[in-house]
């Protein structure tokens, strides 16, 4: 495939390193001389000296015929306008965007981005995840679908600790879709089967039915009259 | 009219002041404090510390009742992404964006952006200017 990628600071550098190892063929745009000049130096002439933002660079660098352009810079605008220029004046067919507020995910695909990539938020999910107070954590989001994956962990003190999967009143658009318990092979959660405490449960869930599926899971407070 | 300006640099305190004089209601983003030192003492509109590209920031601003959103920030690209989320996100009826670089203004222009280079006016400007018979 043929890559192109704007901004050749560490992201864009790396990035290059390893599609080229998978025998891609890539070209980075680097504005900054120093950081071009440091690209040439090791990767050669893969490295090209200019505004990934201007037509007229994009058009030199051949990106009429990628089939990825991806934005590696470090401001978020700059990644903005160099993929719309790529996919609306050079008909790319697909084009990743790096973030760095999380919140540009959503404009950015309302915006004609196809893909954006975000260290703060993966970072976030990570940390998430490691927390064991956290009763649901997100895993991935399938964006086009309007849908996520996330996995349950079942305390013991959980309202759902002793019931079948049936019994239980998914949200919308929710499904139980694996059923992790040590000791045990994965499993499909067959409706007769009662959850026990330190169960993980991984399940199709939709943003908007996120939070009712964690109330489901989650011990109600002391005061609470449905125990 | 409710306008809100992104931007408060020469251009941008220039147009807010006139637009607060002329009655209207002006709400001007910043990154930098220091620029709103270029509003007169008689601005009565808003001025807003952040970031025009982040939406909680508009939102602050008053995006949601704005009938026009101008971005006069001295970066292209800055002012390129906060016109679109004023345009498709917060579906302000009139957005105009100050863009330096005619060929991005012209790639824009053909995507919907209503803009202006500055490049492309001062060199009509002067051209015509030093076409026209000298005044004694």
């Amino acid at each position: 495939m043929y890559v192109v990628i704007a901004g050749g600071g560490m992201v864009g550098y790396y990035l290059c390193r390893a599609l080229l190892a998978e025998g891609h063929e890539v070209i980075v745009i680097e504005r900054d001389r120093r950081r071009f000049q440091r690209g040439e130096d090791e990767l050669g002439s893969v490295f090209m000296l200019g505004d990934g933002c201007e037509a007229s660079v994009l058009a030199e660098a051949g990106v009429e015929r990628a089939d990825i352009f991806i934005a590696a810079t470090d401001q978020d605008e700059d990644n903005l306008v160099a993929c719309q220029v790529a996919k609306y004046r050079f008909n790319v067919p697909k084009t990743i965007a790096r973030i760095n507020n999380p919140r540009n995910e959503r404009i950015f695909r309302q915006l004609g981005i196809d893909r954006t990539v975000s260290q703060v938020k993966h970072m976030l999910e990570d940390i998430e995840e490691q927390i064991p107070t956290h009763i649901l954590a997100r895993l991935f989001t399938l964006a086009d679908v309007g849908l996520e994956i996330v996995e349950l962990k079942v305390s013991a003190d959980s309202p759902v600790v002793g019931r079948h999967v049936s019994e239980l009143a998914l949200p919308e658009n929710s499904v139980l879709s694996l059923l992790l318990r040590s000791g045990e092979k994965p499993q499909v959660p067959a409706s007769d089967v009662a959850i026990m405490p330190g169960d993980r449960i991984i399940a199709v869930t939709s943003p908007e039915s996120e939070p009712a599926l964690l109330e489901l899971f989650s011990p109600k407070s002391p005061g609470s009259k449905n125990g | 009219m409710n306008i809100v300006i992104m931007g408060c640099g020469r251009t941008g305190a220039q147009l807010a002041s006139s637009m607060d004089a002329a009655k209207h209601k002006v709400a001007v983003i910043d990154i930098s404090t220091g620029s709103f030192a270029r509003l007169p003492a008689s601005f009565s509109g808003v001025a807003l510390l952040g970031d025009g590209t982040d939406e909680e920031v508009l939102r602050k601003a008053g995006i949601e009742k704005a009938d026009a959103f101008v971005a006069v920030t001295q970066s292209d690209n800055r002012n390129i992404m906060a016109a679109q989320i004023a345009k498709y996100v917060f579906h302000v009826p009139r957005v105009i964006c100050r863009i330096y670089d005619p060929l991005r203004k012209d790639v824009y222009e053909a995507l919907g952006l209503e803009a202006i280079s500055p490049t492309t006016v001062f060199a009509e400007l002067i051209k015509d200017q030093l076409e026209a018979e000298p005044q004694r």
